[in-house]
C-alpha cells in the first residue's frame, strides 16, 4: 500500500495523471479537444515551452537561489537575429542556428560571469540582463526589418516529419532522451547535483563549481536560442517580444515537473510533463467560451492549486 | 568560500565600513547624487523645482512599490504580484469614483476600499505563501495572473477617466507647496514610525534565519503574513498616486513594475535573501530608476538605443547595489 502511494506522490506521476485528467476535461467541454491531431497541436507548443524550460532547469538544479529571468529575453532576440540572418531562405538555416546559438551562450557567459566572479545573486543578474535585452530588441528593430522565416524551418516546426510528427517533437524528444542521460549518466550531470545540494561540498570534492555555473547559465542561453529559433518557425515572422511569456512559465513547469526550486534535486523527464500539462490548460482555457479575465482569474487560481501538489515547503518545528 | 575573506576588508575600511553598516542606503544616496549631477550637466533644466516636482510625482507611484515590495523581502520573501495589484486597485477606485459621482465623499469612499483590496490581496499572497508553504515566486506569479484577470474584468480596456478632483488635487499644490511634497512628507513619517515597530525587526529575524526565529518563539507564519499585508496596503498607496499622475484607469498599468520594483529593493543595497535591508534604500532605488530615464534621454541617446542604455546602467548600478550592500552587512 505504501508503495503504492509513493508511487502516486512522484512529481512526474501526479503530472501525467492530471494531464490525463485534464484531456479528459477538455473534450468533455469541446469534443475533439483530445483528438490526436489536436494533442500534436498542443505538443507543438509544449515543445517550444518544455526546450527553454531545459535550460532553466538545469540553472535551478545548480541551486544557489539559481534561476534565468533571461530567458525570455534570449528567446526574443534569438527570433529577431534568425529571422534576419536567413530572412526567408532555406540556405540561411545552418548560419542563422549558428548566430543564435552564440548570442544565447554569449548572454548566457554574461550572466554567469556575474554571478560566479562578482557573486551577485542569479535573479538580480538576469533580471539586469532581462532589460539590457529588451533594449538590444529595440536597437534591433529600430535598425534593420525582422526578417522571415524560412519555408524548410516552418515545416520542420508544423508540418508532420516522421510517423506523421512534426520535428519539432522529434527535436524536443531528442532533447528530453539527452537531458537524461547528461544527468544521470554524465559526469557533468552528476556535477550538476552535486553544486546543488551542497556547493561546499562539492567545492571540496574537486567540483570547479565557477565553471559548472557558468556553463549551466551557458546551456540555458542556448536552449532559450533554440526555442527562439523554433518559435520563428512557428509563427513564421517575428514580432516584438514575443518571448517574453516563457521567462515565469518556464519556472512554473520546472517545478511542475518537480524539480524544486532550492536545487539540486529533480530531473528533466518531469519538467517535459509540466511544461505539456501547462500548455493543456492553457489550451483548455481557449477553448472555453469565456472572456480574457475570466481566463485569467481561472489560469491563476488553477496553477495555485496544483502547486499544491508539488514540493511545498517545511513546516516549521522546533 | 569566500567568506573568510570579508575579515581583513573589516580593518582596511574601517571608517567607510562603520558607517555604512549605520547608514546602509548611502551608497544608493551617492549614485542619486551623481545622476541628479549628470541630469543638470545634460540639461540644467531639469534640476529645476518644477522638473523635480515632476519627476516625484511621475516616480512617487514606483517608489511606494518598491517600499511595498521591501517588507516582503525583509523576510525573504518576495511578491512578484505587486504591480498588478497596483492595477487593480486603480481601476477599482477609478470605477467606483466615476459611478459614484466623483465628489470629494465619493473619492475618499473609492480610497478606503482600494485599501481594503490591496490588503485582501495581500492576505491572498501571505496565506499561499506562508500558511499554504507555496515558494514565493511562483505562488505570487499565479497570484499575479488571478489579480489581472480580476482587473480586467472590472474594466476591461483602459481609458475611464478619473474625477477632476483627484488629479487636480495629486498635481496641484496645498498652501504653496506641491502636493507631491506633502505625500512624500507623510511616507517619510510614516516610514520612520513603521521602522521603530517590532513588526519590522520580526521581519528581519524572519528573513535572516527562519528556523531560529521560529525557535525563539516568533510566529513565523503570522508575521510573513503581515509582510505581505504591508505589502498590499502599500501597493494599494501606489496605485493611488498613479491613478493622480495618469488621471485614468489601466488594466495593465502595474504589469510593468512589478519588476522594476524588485530592482529598485536591490539598488537600495537590500539583500533578496532576507534579513537585511532599508526602506530608504528601495525609496532612492526607485528614484535611481526614475534618474536613470532622465538622464538617458537628457544625454540625447538616439531613440532606439534608449532603451538599451537604460538596460544596461540599470544592470552596472544593480551589480554596484549588491556590492555595496554586501559590504555594508555585519
Amino acid at each position: 500500500m505504501s508503495r503504492i502511494t509513493s508511487f502516486l506522490r512522484q512529481p512526474i506521476v501526479v503530472a501525467l495523471i492530471l494531464i490525463v485528467l485534464l484531456l479528459y476535461l477538455g473534450e468533455l467541454l469541446s469534443p475533439g479537444f483530445a483528438s490526436g491531431a489536436q494533442i500534436l497541436r498542443l505538443m507543438i507548443v509544449a515543445s517550444l515551452l518544455g526546450i527553454v524550460a531545459a535550460g532553466q532547469n538545469v540553472v535551478i538544479l545548480g541551486g544557489r537561489e539559481g534561476i534565468d529571468l533571461s530567458v525570455g529575453g534570449v528567446v526574443s532576440l534569438s527570433a529577431i537575429i534568425a529571422g534576419n540572418v536567413m530572412n526567408g531562405a532555406d540556405g540561411g538555416i545552418l548560419p542563422a542556428i549558428a548566430a543564435c546559438l552564440l548570442a544565447g551562450a554569449f548572454f548566457g557567459l554574461l550572466n554567469g560571469l556575474g554571478i560566479t566572479l562578482l557573486r551577485i545573486p542569479p535573479l538580480v543578474m538576469t533580471l539586469g540582463m532581462l532589460g539590457v535585452l529588451q533594449g538590444l530588441l529595440v536597437v534591433i528593430r529600430m535598425g534593420i526589418p525582422s526578417g522571415q522565416a524560412a519555408p524548410a524551418l516552418s515545416r520542420f516546426v508544423t508540418q508532420p516529419l516522421v510517423l506523421g510528427v512534426p520535428g519539432i517533437i522529434w527535436l524536443w524528444v531528442a532533447i528530453g532522451i539527452l537531458m537524461a542521460f547528461m544527468l544521470n549518466r554524465t559526469v557533468f550531470g552528476h556535477r550538476i547535483y552535486a553544486i546543488g545540494s551542497n556547493e561546499h561540498a562539492a567545492y571540496m570534492a574537486g567540483v570547479p563549481v565557477r565553471l559548472m555555473r557558468i556553463a549551466l547559465f551557458m546551456i540555458s542561453g542556448m536552449f532559450s536560442a533554440i526555442a527562439g529559433l523554433c518559435l520563428l518557425g512557428y509563427s513564421g515572422s517575428s514580432f516584438a517580444n514575443v518571448g517574453e511569456q516563457y521567462t515565469l512559465t518556464s519556472i512554473i513547469a520546472v517545478v511542475f515537473g518537480g524539480t524544486s526550486l532550492a536545487g539540486g534535486k529533480g530531473g528533466y523527464t518531469g519538467t517535459m510533463a509540466g511544461a505539456f500539462l501547462l500548455v493543456i490548460l492553457q489550451g483548455i482555457l481557449t477553448t472555453v467560451n469565456i472572456d480574457e479575465s475570466g481566463r485569467q482569474m481561472v489560469f491563476g487560481a488553477t496553477l495555485l492549486v496544483l502547486m499544491m501538489f508539488y514540493g511545498r515547503g517545511r513546516a516549521m518545528r522546533a | 568560500m569566500a567568506e573568510i575573506a570579508t575579515s581583513p576588508t573589516y580593518r582596511r575600511a574601517g571608517g567607510i565600513r562603520r558607517l555604512l553598516e549605520r547608514y546602509p542606503f548611502l551608497p544608493a544616496l551617492a549614485i542619486v547624487l551623481v545622476l541628479l549631477a549628470l541630469n543638470g550637466v545634460f540639461s540644467p533644466n531639469s534640476l529645476s523645482y518644477r522638473s523635480l516636482t515632476g519627476l516625484l510625482s511621475t516616480y512617487m507611484a514606483l517608489i511606494l512599490l518598491a517600499i511595498a515590495q521591501t517588507y516582503v523581502v525583509y523576510a525573504g520573501d518576495i511578491d512578484l504580484s505587486a504591480g498588478s495589484i497596483l492595477s487593480l486597485v486603480n481601476v477599482a477606485i477609478v470605477v467606483l469614483m466615476e459611478r459614484w459621482g466623483g465628489g470629494a465623499g465619493a473619492v475618499l469612499l473609492a480610497l478606503a476600499i482600494g485599501l481594503l483590496i490591496g490588503l485582501a490581496c495581500g492576505l491572498v499572497n501571505g496565506f499561499v505563501v506562508a500558511a499554504l508553504r507555496l515558494q514565493a515566486i511562483v505562488a505570487t506569479f499565479a497570484t499575479s495572473i488571478f489579480f489581472t484577470g480580476l482587473a480586467l474584468y472590472i474594466l476591461p480596456v483602459a481609458g475611464t477617466p478619473a474625477p477632476t478632483i483627484f488629479w487636480r488635487t495629486y498635481g496641484g499644490r496645498l498652501l504653496g507647496l506641491p502636493f507631491v511634497f506633502y505625500i512624500l512628507a507623510a511616507l517619510v513619517v510614516l516610514l520612520t514610525v513603521l521602522s521603530r515597530t517590532r513588526l519590522t525587526t520580526q521581519l528581519l529575524a524572519v528573513g535572516d534565519d527562519q528556523q531560529a526565529a521560529y525557535q525563539t518563539g516568533l510566529p513565523v507564519v503570522a508575521i510573513r503574513i503581515r509582510g505581505y499585508l504591508l505589502c498590499g496596503l502599500f501597493s494599494a498607496l501606489a496605485a493611488f498616486c498613479i491613478t493622480g499622475d495618469t488621471a485614468s484607469g489601466d488594466p495593465l498599468v502595474g504589469g510593468k513594475m512589478t519588476l522594476f520594483s524588485v530592482a529598485a529593493v536591490v539598488l537600495g543595497g537590500s539583500a533578496l535573501s532576507g534579513g537585511w535591508g532599508t526602506v530608504v534604500g528601495s525609496l532612492l532605488g526607485a528614484l535611481t530608476i526614475g534618474l536613470i530615464s532622465s538622464v538617458v534621454f537628457f544625454m540625447g541617446t538616439p531613440s532606439e538605443w534608449q532603451n538599451f542604455v537604460q538596460g544596461l546602467a540599470i544592470l552596472i548600478v544593480l551589480m554596484a547595489g549588491v556590492l555595496a550592500g554586501r559590504r555594508a552587512r555585519p
